[in-house]
């Protein structure tokens, strides 16, 4: 148990100290590569879940595929540094800045309840976990079955929305196909 | 008897020096293999047969000074070799080289000889590779140099384009030995049909073997896909900016990748440490010999074929070899089911 609790703390920690980072750097470029470090910290500590696959696919898809789609966009745009243009009596960002607070404080709410009531009921979210269904969640073979079966459609109709995505951003950048 | 975790300490040890033996010799094989091919000598000054110009090579780029351009993003400029050679190290962690052996009797357990078993190690093996294109990437952008950001951007896009064929070629071999994990792979491979063919699944999937060396060419930015470094264009590509030992890095990253390639390959298609007439705790010689066959047809590749254009690499990844590759997969896959393999 100690261990665990070791490398939650050594990871979570991680997560959380590049996910602040991203937020409250100035360098866009920076930021972007410590994003993908909260992403590996993440995966990490799904490894530490017993999860391999998870962890994998989550390095593949976000840190292999969507933030190098990140890092073009920065590149190409050579948003330096994001405040250079912005003089010093500019009106702040007042309102968005309200908002998000609120949110967050919601946000901080919802997870305080869902740690304290929710986690105590018999077949809530987090006790499920609990279940022999866990140990066939983390094999390939499991999560395999699972999605064409009991979430086969769920698995279908979002296909069909990363399709339709797809499609629209090949309409919307190619005016004359 | 060693205990468990000296003898897998050793083994992570053995694997990161050979792995760096692996790369001088492909540097010195690759420069004479050129010579042989257009009629020179090759280096024959450093040692027996100029045996010793890699390490010859090594001395002089440590003692080089390290330069960092003006204008560049240092923190970046330095990390990004460091990526490129962490993740090609951490890329032949999961292959497999030898069959199970307690080390001549050294250990009670028998231990499988590569550094980590793990039952996905060939999606590892995607999301390592998925991050090494941030170490050239990075670097290019770092530079601050418009050759060095030409050759990144084009590396990254050649590396995106192909990592399609390439996990589609793998993914029909893994539908054909039922399982995520190398060894398992391997291990499906033993034996021989009618007694004298070897069961490699290379003869079971010709078309996926063709268009996983193709892809792992385009993936390793070899010859006649070397588009990030093209000479007569770019000057050096993505390390163009880059002296000393964060070069050597970056060289050191592209001679391991093709390690690793062409030891995945052997593990996938080649039948691995399998082979006839030696036994299983020797299977690790025929696995070099395997490796060695791929990384000579690379090399022999790179000095024959002259470099494409860049449009004729975007249409024949993407309208040639992804096709290809998920028919490919869609037979394999009805095959399976309906011969029940």
């Amino acid at each position: 148990m100690g261990t665990d609790l070791l490398l939650f703390s050594l990871f979570g920690g991680v997560a959380v100290a590049a996910s602040l980072l991203v937020v409250l750097g100035r360098n866009p470029m920076h930021s972007v590569l410590l994003l993908i470090v909260s992403f590996a910290a993440l995966a990490a500590l799904y490894i530490t879940l017993d999860s391999p696959f998870a962890a994998v696919i989550q390095i593949i898809i976000y840190a292999g595929a969507i933030m190098v789609l990140f890092l073009f966009v920065v590149m190409l745009l050579n948003a330096h540094k994001e405040d250079e243009d912005v003089p010093a009596g500019a009106p702040t960002m007042k309102k968005p800045l309200y908002m998000g607070a609120v949110l967050a404080v919601v946000l901080a709410a919802e997870l305080v309840w869902a740690l304290s009531v929710a986690g105590n009921e018999p077949d809530g979210m987090l006790t499920r976990g609990a279940s022999p269904d866990s140990a066939a969640l983390g094999s390939v073979r499991g999560l395999g079955q699972l999605l064409f079966t009991d979430y086969a459609f769920a698995f279908e109709v979002t296909s069909i929305l990363i399709i339709v995505a797809m499609v629209g951003a090949v309409v919307l950048a190619k005016r004359e196909l | 008897m060693i205990p468990l975790y000296i003898a897998q300490f050793g083994i992570i040890l053995a694997v990161f020096g050979l792995l760096l033996i692996a790369a001088a010799i492909m540097v010195y094989s690759e420069r004479k293999v050129a010579a042989l091919i257009q009629q020179r000598y090759g280096p024959y000054l450093v040692g027996p047969k100029g045996m010793l110009q890699p390490i010859a090579d090594v001395i002089k780029l440590i003692f080089k000074e390290t330069l960092c351009p003006k204008g560049a993003d240092r923190i970046l400029f330095m990390l990004a070799p460091l990526i490129s050679a962490t993740a090609a190290f951490t890329a032949f962690a999961v292959v497999p080289f030898g069959a199970e052996t307690d080390l001549f009797g050294l250990i009670d357990h028998k231990i499988s000889l590569q550094v980590a078993d793990v039952n996905v190690a060939v999606l590892v093996l995607f999301a390592v590779t998925s991050v090494s294109i941030y170490g050239i990437v990075l670097a290019g952008w770092s530079s601050n140099s418009k050759y060095s950001l030409f050759g990144a951007l084009r590396s990254a896009s050649q590396m995106i384009s192909y990592e399609l064929s390439y996990g589609l070629s793998l993914a029909s071999v893994l539908v054909v030995a039922n399982s995520l994990s190398l060894t398992d792979v391997v291990n499906a491979q033993s034996g021989n049909w009618l007694g004298f063919i070897p069961r490699w699944f290379v003869f079971l999937q010709p078309v996926g073997f063709v268009i996983f060396m193709i892809a792992g060419v385009a993936e390793t930015n070899r010859s006649p896909f070397d588009f990030p470094e093209a000479e007569q264009e770019l000057v050096a590509g993505y390390h163009t900016e880059y002296s000393s030992t964060p070069f050597m890095m970056f060289f050191l990253a592209e001679y391991i990748n093709m390690v690793t390639a062409a030891a995945v390959a052997t593990d996938l298609f080649l039948g691995g440490w399998h082979g006839p007439w030696l036994p299983a705790s020797l299977g690790w010689i025929w696995f070099v010999v395997k490796i060695g066959a791929i990384l000579f047809f690379y090399i022999w590749m790179r000095w024959t074929l002259p470099r494409l254009r860049y449009d004729q690499l975007m249409t024949f990844g993407w309208k040639v070899l992804l096709p290809l590759a998920a028919l490919n997969l869609i037979v394999t896959a009805a095959g399976v089911i309906y011969f029940g393999y």
